[in-house]
């Protein structure tokens, strides 16, 4: 919600927000930068096997309730697109 | 009578876990219950003046696990309520006076005796804390609706979960109704959304809590006060009763603002 005068973020919104981030972190005991290099090492491995979209690859946090779980989009390159290239 | 052993939890200093306890202790020995409150935070004791009994203290919580007096003798009872005792806190010791298997045997001598046992927990995570929460059945933790507050909320659940408590449950204490309508204040939803535990009680920011702390009278005795309403009803839901949650928007409607702009608020 924006505040009509500043048309900036609420402040109650940033709080959610940023513990959201803080509260997943914590529980998990991953700093985001770990989480990138989780990440790099992900996209090594994966790609010795087989070919992937790596600029679009996704890692994410995400909580449900009280349980953390990892989420990975990783999008494979299509054969047609390589055999095309 | 084999009493539930409820200890109070926050996490971060100063949300008003001490004026929580005293309030529910109230509140359940004023329907009939008997209670005694325990107060954990050795070294830096408070529930006694909360309550108003800080003149009537002999012996405390260190002199009976060190066998200097009986634990009846500890055991302070309350001025207006006959079923209301408070087990003070040692003020010139530390924590390590007192370990949890301490907690486990002194609770386990009173449990026959009493409906309630609930232990004002101190801030932290550490010795005090442990001590606080290895004799209970259940463990309310208090918060605040803000950032800090809800983040040290987070830990002492997560603690409570790998300790294997069940049955955990938040408090979430001085909100503003206000400006939680003009979205400068994280609502209760929101912070239930964050924690993931079970919600037992949402007590409004009222300016009759500090005037109950100031009188030593917990302000669940007041009839009229929206918080100790609010403490009544977390005590009657703590006795397994179903209790809607008290419209808080109520205190904020227009009216209430047009009387405070005119100063009669």
């Amino acid at each position: 919600m924006m505040n009509w005068f500043s048309g900036r973020k609420r402040s109650a919104d940033s709080a959610k927000e940023r513990l959201q981030l803080v509260l997943i972190h914590d529980r998990t005991d991953m700093s985001p930068a770990e989480l990138t290099s989780l990440k790099d090492e992900l996209i090594q491995v994966i790609s010795r096997h087989v070919e992937i979209d790596v600029d679009a690859v996704q890692i994410d946090l995400e909580h449900d309730g009280r349980s953390q779980r990892l989420v990975a989009d990783i999008p494979l390159r299509s054969m047609t697109r390589r055999r095309a290239g | 009578m084999t009493a539930q052993v409820i200890t109070i939890s926050s996490g971060k200093g100063g949300v008003g876990k001490t004026t929580t306890v005293a309030n529910i202790a109230v509140a359940l020995a004023s329907d009939g219950a008997k209670v005694v409150c325990i107060d954990g935070d050795i070294g830096l004791r408070n529930l006694d003046v909360v309550m108003g009994l800080e003149n009537r203290i002999v012996y405390d919580i260190v002199d009976v696990i060190e066998g200097r007096c009986k634990l009846r003798q500890a055991m302070i009872r309350d001025k207006h309520l006959s079923e209301l005792y408070l087990i003070p806190a040692a003020q010139t010791r530390d924590k390590n006076s007192v370990s949890p298997s301490d907690m486990n045997r002194l609770c386990d001598e009173l449990r026959p005796d009493v409906d309630f046992i609930l232990i004002d927990s101190p801030a932290g995570i550490e010795r005090g804390f442990r001590n606080a929460i290895a004799p209970a059945d259940r463990v309310l933790v208090v918060t605040n609706p803000e950032v800090s507050a809800v983040r040290d909320a987070d830990r002492v659940v997560g603690i409570l979960e790998a300790e294997e408590k069940r049955q955990t449950a938040l408090i979430i204490n001085r909100l503003n109704p206000a400006l939680v309508k003009q979205h400068d204040m994280l609502s209760a939803e929101d912070v239930l959304d964050l924690l993931g535990i079970r919600l037992i009680g949402i007590v409004p920011e009222d300016e009759g809590v500090i005037v109950g702390s100031n009188r030593g009278v917990p302000v669940a005795q007041d009839g009229k006060s929206r918080a100790g309403q609010a403490f009544r009803n977390i005590a009657k839901r703590i006795r397994g009763e179903d209790v809607a949650f008290m419209d808080l928007d109520k205190q904020s409607g227009l009216w209430n603002r047009i009387q405070k702009m005119a100063g009669r608020k």
